[in-house]
C-alpha cells in the first residue's frame, strides 16, 4: 500500500522539487498535486473530477495560494471531523512570525519554512519523510478507503495496518522504505 | 534553552527519557509532571508553579492519575494561548482508537512508546531533530 501525499503548491518549480526529492527518499510515496486552495477541498471532498481520490496520509500545504489560501484550507480541514485527522503540514517560504502563530493556532500539526537552496529543500523533504511517514503513527484508514486507492500501480508494501503484534513488521517495511532510497 | 514539558507518570519512563535528551540535545531543560492536574497548573502557571516557563514542546503521556491525557489534550488544544505548543503523544497505547482521537483532539503528532532501550533513545532524538531543530515553533 503505497503511502498518499497531496501537496497543495501553486509554483510549478517547487512542486517539481517536491517531486524530485520524494522520488529520491521513498519511492513508496504517491505524490498528488492541487495547485490551489478550492482544488485542493474538492480533492479532499472527492468532488467533481476528484471523485476517485485517495485519503491523503500526509498534506504538504502552502499558506500563499491562488482562489482559496492555506490558511483557509487548513482551517476548513481542521474544522471537518473526517478530514482534522489527517496530518497537515505548512510549508511555505513565508518565515513570519504571524504565519507560524496563526497557523498553530489553526491547528496545523506543523510548520515548516521553505529552505532556498535545493540540497536544503531536499533535506527538508527527507525530513518530513523520516518523521512524518517512518517514524510518527498516523490514523488508519478504514477498508473502504483503502479499496479505493487500490489501482495505484506501486508495488504491494506489507503492514499498512497497524496493530500491536505486527510492530516489528512495520519497522522493518520503514527500514526497507529507507534502503530503497539510496 | 529550549524548555521541554513531559507529561508522564512512570518514573522508569521519565529517567529514561531525561538521559536520552541528555545525550541528544544539551540546551534542552526537561520539565516533569506526573499527572495530568500537575500538567495543568504548569503550562497555567498556577501554585506552585507560578514561575513556571511556557514549554517549546510538550510531551504527553495518555493514561495518567487524576487527569488523564485526552482531558489534558483537550484543555490545550482548547485554549487559545496553549493551543500553538506543539503537543506530542508519547503512550504505551498502540491503540487506533486512541490514535485517531488523539489527531481529533489536535495532538501535533503520536507516538507509542518503543520496548527496546535503544529504540526510545532513537526516538527522543527524532523528537528532537524534528519538533526543536527543523519545524518552526511559535515564539
Amino acid at each position: 500500500m503505497p503511502l498518499e501525499v497531496l501537496v497543495v503548491e501553486d509554483s510549478s518549480g517547487d512542486i517539481r522539487l517536491t517531486r524530485e526529492a520524494f522520488r529520491d527518499v521513498n519511492p513508496f510515496i504517491h505524490l498528488e498535486v492541487a495547485h490551489d486552495g478550492v482544488e485542493a477541498m474538492a480533492f479532499l471532498r472527492r468532488q467533481g473530477d476528484h471523485l476517485h481520490a485517495p485519503r491523503p496520509d500526509l498534506i504538504l500545504l502552502d499558506l500563499n495560494l491562488p482562489k482559496m489560501d492555506g490558511r483557509q484550507v487548513l482551517a476548513l480541514i481542521k474544522e471537518d471531523d473526517a478530514l482534522k485527522t489527517i496530518p497537515t503540514v505548512i510549508l511555505t517560504s513565508s518565515e513570519a512570525e504571524a504565519d507560524v502563530l496563526k497557523s498553530y493556532q489553526l491547528q496545523a500539526n506543523c510548520y515548516l519554512s521553505k529552505p532556498m537552496h535545493f540540497e536544503a529543500f531536499h533535506d527538508l523533504v527527507k525530513s518530513i519523510n523520516d518523521f512524518w511517514l517512518s517514524s510518527v503513527r498516523l490514523p488508519q484508514k478504514d477498508d473502504e478507503e483503502d479499496e479505493q486507492e487500490s489501482g495505484t500501480q506501486v508495488p504491494h508494501l506489507r503492514g499498512r495496518k497497524r496493530s500491536p503484534g505486527m510492530r516489528r513488521n512495520n519497522d522493518n517495511d520503514n527500514d526497507r522504505r529507507r534502503r530503497n532510497a539510496h | 534553552m529550549l524548555e521541554v514539558l513531559l507529561v508522564e507518570d512512570s518514573p522508569g519512563d521519565v529517567r529514561l527519557t531525561k538521559e536520552a535528551f541528555r545525550a541528544t540535545n544539551e540546551s534542552v531543560r526537561l520539565h516533569v509532571a506526573t499527572d495530568g492536574v500537575d500538567a495543568m497548573a504548569f503550562l497555567k502557571q498556577e501554585g506552585a508553579y507560578a514561575n513556571a516557563p511556557r514549554p517549546d514542546l510538550t510531551l504527553l503521556d495518555l493514561n495518567m492519575p487524576r487527569m488523564d491525557g485526552r482531558q489534558v489534550l483537550a484543555r490545550i488544544k482548547s485554549d487559545e494561548s496553549l493551543k500553538t505548543i506543539p503537543t506530542v503523544i508519547l503512550t504505551t497505547s498502540t491503540a487506533d482508537e486512541d490514535i485517531v482521537s488523539s489527531y481529533r483532539l489536535h495532538a501535533n503528532c503520536y507516538f507509542s512508546k518503543p520496548v527496546q532501550l535503544e529504540d526510545f533513545e532513537s526516538l527522543v532524538k527524532t523528537i528532537n531533530d524534528f519538533w526543536l531543530t527543523v519545524c518552526q515553533v511559535a515564539a
